[in-house]
């Protein structure tokens, strides 16, 4: 469905210029559900609105649905969907007409575009909200009038950008209902961008992270764990001296790096957790040392992203937007 | 066939943008209003000078005035709703539909034209009274060139728009900037005959001076005038210009 090589994108700021994305090699299949994550201004919706013809790529090629973005933007178009990171409806019109003018857009006749308003408007729960203005729709009705509007031609390969950011959890698991009964249904293949770890790990088939522009991984979650991240261990002692020579045997565990001593906690990342804690205990019984508590933690996505860039995913989360953009 | 399809996506766009205006009428009403102010509040002032070249009524010089600050104040009004639109996703969500990127900026100025159009109706009809004797055929011929001037203004605006988003700031600084002198370096509301050279040297440059020219001969049935040729040439030119940067500035992408 999407297969993109090289693509770069620089914006023209001031004198200088921003490298938004820097050589995006990318191929999804039919069907798939792929995760885009990366911090703020990684270059999610740089690489987004490329691929959706948006965007005239600096260099690069992509063919998206068959058709070649650069050369033949109009048939990209008639055969995707998009759902924008801002609002799509415009602030003057009730979301029914939106409706319709983006089924006419299409090409739908005026009665066939009616209908296909008010099927949309059923599928999203949006019927009661048919004659207001945006304006007066809660956030997460706005976002699902925006999914809409994207649905409205049903589209075999639908792009989000951040379809859920900025909502309450209720709005959020309302949302992936949404797209996820999309996937089933119809098989549509879904490319969105999200900065929620959570999101990405548990409803995408496969996790492609980005940060300045580059891809930095790609893979199905649990790949990206296992290879980039690995289980986590922790095991206390009684006192600091047990701690220090705790860590000591650590290294011997096969694939084990990164142990932390924090007063009488060891930490150390391994492979196989399962496997690992039982090989560590029979260790440090060999050694006389006390064992209190031993833990094992499954990695989070953002423990692969710590791993691969020496940063992490939440805390670039926690100072980007606070408010919603749709305020 | 795309003849065809061009025109399906202009009617889109159109009923895109009219139909708010039908739900709710009231808002045209207050569209109205400047032109009404400037009919009965102005028009009689000038109506007391007889400073006009021998022709008979001044309203006859100064409707066509009217019509054509509506003309320049609604392409910028439809600039500046794409500018919101901008700023906010909605444009972009159209962008990313297969619509005519053309019939996206015709649509819209027809839109403002529609309008215009209804308001030069009533602006004419309560004229008559008031001793202005339109000749209708030039009416038509002169509205005619609005149209295309206004199509051409709109995309101009819509240009201007595209390249001030994201801020706006830009596009309020022309609108104000570039607005202003042009209507006043016109003659749309005082003969531009008496004033010094220069101000007449600088008005000859003003496309707008020729539009207001030649809608002042058509009003009055004067269609041999030659401000009538030079009217038409500059609605043309500023109706291609306005559609070639517009339709270029849509496809470099937003
Ligand atoms: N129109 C533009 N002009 C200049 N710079 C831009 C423009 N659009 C994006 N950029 C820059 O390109 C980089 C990537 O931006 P992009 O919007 O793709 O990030 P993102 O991953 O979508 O971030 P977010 O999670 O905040 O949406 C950023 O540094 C941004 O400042
Ligand atoms: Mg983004």
């Amino acid at each position: 469905m999407i297969h993109a090589r090289g693509l770069t994108r620089r914006f023209k700021v001031g004198k200088g210029g921003v490298d938004a994305v820097r050589g995006l090699d990318i191929d999804v299949e039919a069907g798939q559900l792929v995760a885009f994550l990366g911090p703020n201004g990684a270059g999610k919706s740089t690489s987004l609105r490329m691929l959706t013809s948006l965007l005239p790529p600096t260099s690069g090629t992509a063919t998206v649905a068959g058709r070649d973005v650069v050369s033949d933007p109009a048939g990209v178009r008639a055969r995707i969907g998009y759902v924008g990171q801002k609002n799509s409806a415009g602030e003057n019109f009730r979301v029914r007409d939106e409706l319709v003018t983006q089924a006419r857009c299409y090409g739908l006749r005026r009665a066939d575009a009616r209908r296909r308003a008010d099927e949309v408007l059923a599928l999203l729960d949006l019927e009661a909200l048919a004659t207001r203005k945006p304006g007066t729709l809660s956030g997460g009705q706005r976002r699902r009038l925006d999914i809409a509007l994207g649905l409205i031609h049903r589209p075999g390969l639908l792009f989000l950008d951040e379809p859920s950011t900025g909502l309450d959890p209720q709005s959020r698991a309302n949302i992936w209902e949404h797209i996820l009964r999309l996937r089933e249904e119809h098989g549509t293949t879904l490319f969105l961008t999200t900065h929620y770890l959570e999101e990405a790990d548990t409803m995408a088939e496969r996790v492609v992270i980005i940060d300045h522009g580059r891809i930095i991984a790609d893979g199905t979650a649990e790949q990206l764990k296992g290879e980039l991240a690995g289980d986590r261990v922790t095991v206390t002692v009684h006192d600091e001296p047990e701690a220090a020579r705790a860590a000591e045997v650590a290294e011997r565990i096969a694939g084990s790096d990164a142990d932390t001593v924090e007063r009488r906690t060891v930490r150390l990342r391994v492979p196989r957790a399962g496997r690992a804690l039982p090989e560590y205990l029979r260790y440090l019984e060999a050694l006389g040392v006390k064992v209190a508590t031993a833990e094992t933690a499954r990695p989070t996505l953002d423990d692969v992203f710590l791993a691969l860039t020496g940063r992490s995913l939440r805390e670039s989360d926690e100072s980007r937007r606070t408010a919603p953009h749709d305020a | 066939m795309s003849v065809r399809l061009f025109l399906r996506d202009t009617s889109t766009v159109f009923s895109r943008e009219f139909v708010p205006v039908l739900r709710e009428p009231l808002g045209l009403l207050f569209t109205m209003g400047q032109p009404l102010l400037f009919l009965f509040l102005f028009g009689p002032l000038l109506a007391g000078t007889q400073s006009f070249e021998g022709q008979e009524s001044p309203w006859q010089w100064f409707v066509p005035g009217i019509l054509i600050m509506m003309c320049l104040s609604g392409p910028m009004m439809a600039g500046y709703s794409l500018l919101v639109e901008l700023i906010g996703g909605s444009m972009e969500r159209l962008l990313v539909t297969p619509l005519n990127r053309t019939a996206m900026l015709v649509g819209r100025t027809m839109k403002e034209f529609v309008i215009l159009l209804a308001q030069a109706a009533l602006i004419i009809a309560l004229a008559v009274p008031l001793g202005f004797r339109p000749h209708l055929p030039g009416v038509l011929t002169g509205l005619a060139i609005l149209v295309v001037f206004g199509i051409g203004l709109g995309s101009l605006s819509f240009v201007l728009a595209i390249a001030s988003s994201p801020s706006g700031n830009l596009f309020y600084g022309v609108t104000q900037l570039v607005l202003f002198p042009l209507i006043l370096l016109s003659g749309v509301l005082l003969p531009m005959d008496f004033g010094p050279a220069w101000l007449q040297a600088a008005a000859a440059l003003n496309p707008v001076t020729h539009i207001v020219e030649a809608e002042r001969a058509l009003f009055s049935g004067r269609f041999a005038d030659t401000s009538v040729l030079y009217g038409m040439l500059w609605a043309c030119v500023v109706a291609a210009t306005g559609l070639a940067m517009g339709t270029r500035a849509m496809r470099r992408g937003i």
